[in-house]
């Protein structure tokens, strides 16, 4: 494999982009400070990852951020969609993270019992 | 105590991202002969005094006002300390940090690297604004990953974008792959 290969990824997601402006629908935000990162909030980062990898998700992007202040419920994620509240997760696990995809951001239903905060953006 | 070298390493990473860094470069360096291991982060970040040098490796300072406590830098370097290693920062206000911490490769204690491809992924992936540079090195094998470069080949393509995400994972994961260091 060379980086070389990427050109052939951006041609086709060039194309894909311009369909939608370039904009990101959706943003999960995966908090990874110190006690999210020992709650396993890098596996939880790449359950997102993958699952919308296998969705094929465009327009939904996964970012992360340092520490959220909410240790005791890590791994935290946020969900960010346009014109809506920011619901934030916890207690997170790769399969909640999948879940959250499926139910939320796919159907969007958020999985409530999974839910410790929601707040205005 | 973070269960993996590795963990540590996305901590470090995190301090740089808080400090303003926009190019962040992660060594972790193998040296087999001398029992070895090297884990560096620099970046060009707003940088530390003396004084700041000295409270961030305090485990009872933090400069996030709704924690009392920050721990990372203390964890990491209570780790290399007792792996028979060495902790560093050089840091100059203004210019970055470099941490610097060096283990015993054969230490009893020492943690296990843990899923390097997958912190490697989650990070370049998950902060798509900053640029890093991965060396990976041992016994003489070098992976280099620049985002500098693979950006430039993505141009308006974002780094984080789902088919981009599964290069860059076989990519990593392949280059990884034969490096006793990255298992």
């Amino acid at each position: 494999m060379k980086l070389e290969d990427l050109r052939k990824i951006r041609e086709k997601a060039e194309k894909e982009l311009k369909l939608r402006e370039g904009k990101a629908r959706i943003r999960i935000v995966v908090g990874m400070g110190t006690s999210g990162i020992a709650a396993g909030a890098r596996e939880v980062l790449k359950a997102f990852l993958d699952e919308i990898e296998k969705r094929n998700l465009q327009d939904v992007m996964v970012t992360q951020s340092g520490e959220k202040g909410l240790s005791s419920h890590e791994p935290v994620a946020e969900v960010w969609e346009e014109g809506k509240p920011i619901v934030v997760y916890g207690n997170l696990t790769p399969e909640i993270a999948r879940r959250i995809v499926a139910d939320h951001v796919v159907n969007g239903n958020p999985v409530s019992e999974f839910v410790i905060e929601v707040r205005e953006a | 105590m973070l269960a993996e070298l590795s963990m540590h390493i996305i901590d470090i990473v995190q301090n740089s991202i808080s400090a303003g860094a926009d190019l962040i470069k992660v060594k972790i360096h193998e040296l087999k002969d001398r029992d070895l291991l090297i884990i560096e982060v620099e970046d060009n970040g707003k940088g530390m005094d003396k004084d700041q040098i000295n409270r961030v490796q305090d485990p009872f300072y933090t400069t996030k006002s709704f924690k009392r406590v920050g721990l990372g830098i203390p964890l990491f370097k209570q780790t290399a300390e007792h792996c028979d290693g060495s902790f560093q920062i050089l840091s100059e206000p203004s210019k970055g940090t470099l941490i610097r911490a060096t283990f015993k490769k054969s230490h009893v204690d020492l943690p296990p690297m843990g899923n390097l491809r997958d912190t490697i992924l989650t990070l370049v992936v998950g902060e798509p604004n900053v640029d890093f540079v991965f060396e990976v090195e041992t016994d003489g094998v070098v992976f280099v990953l620049d985002t500098r470069e693979v950006k430039k080949e993505l141009q308006d393509v974002p780094i984080n974008h789902p088919e981009v995400v599964k290069f860059l994972r076989e990519y990593i994961g392949e280059n990884l792959k034969t490096m006793e260091v990255a298992s």
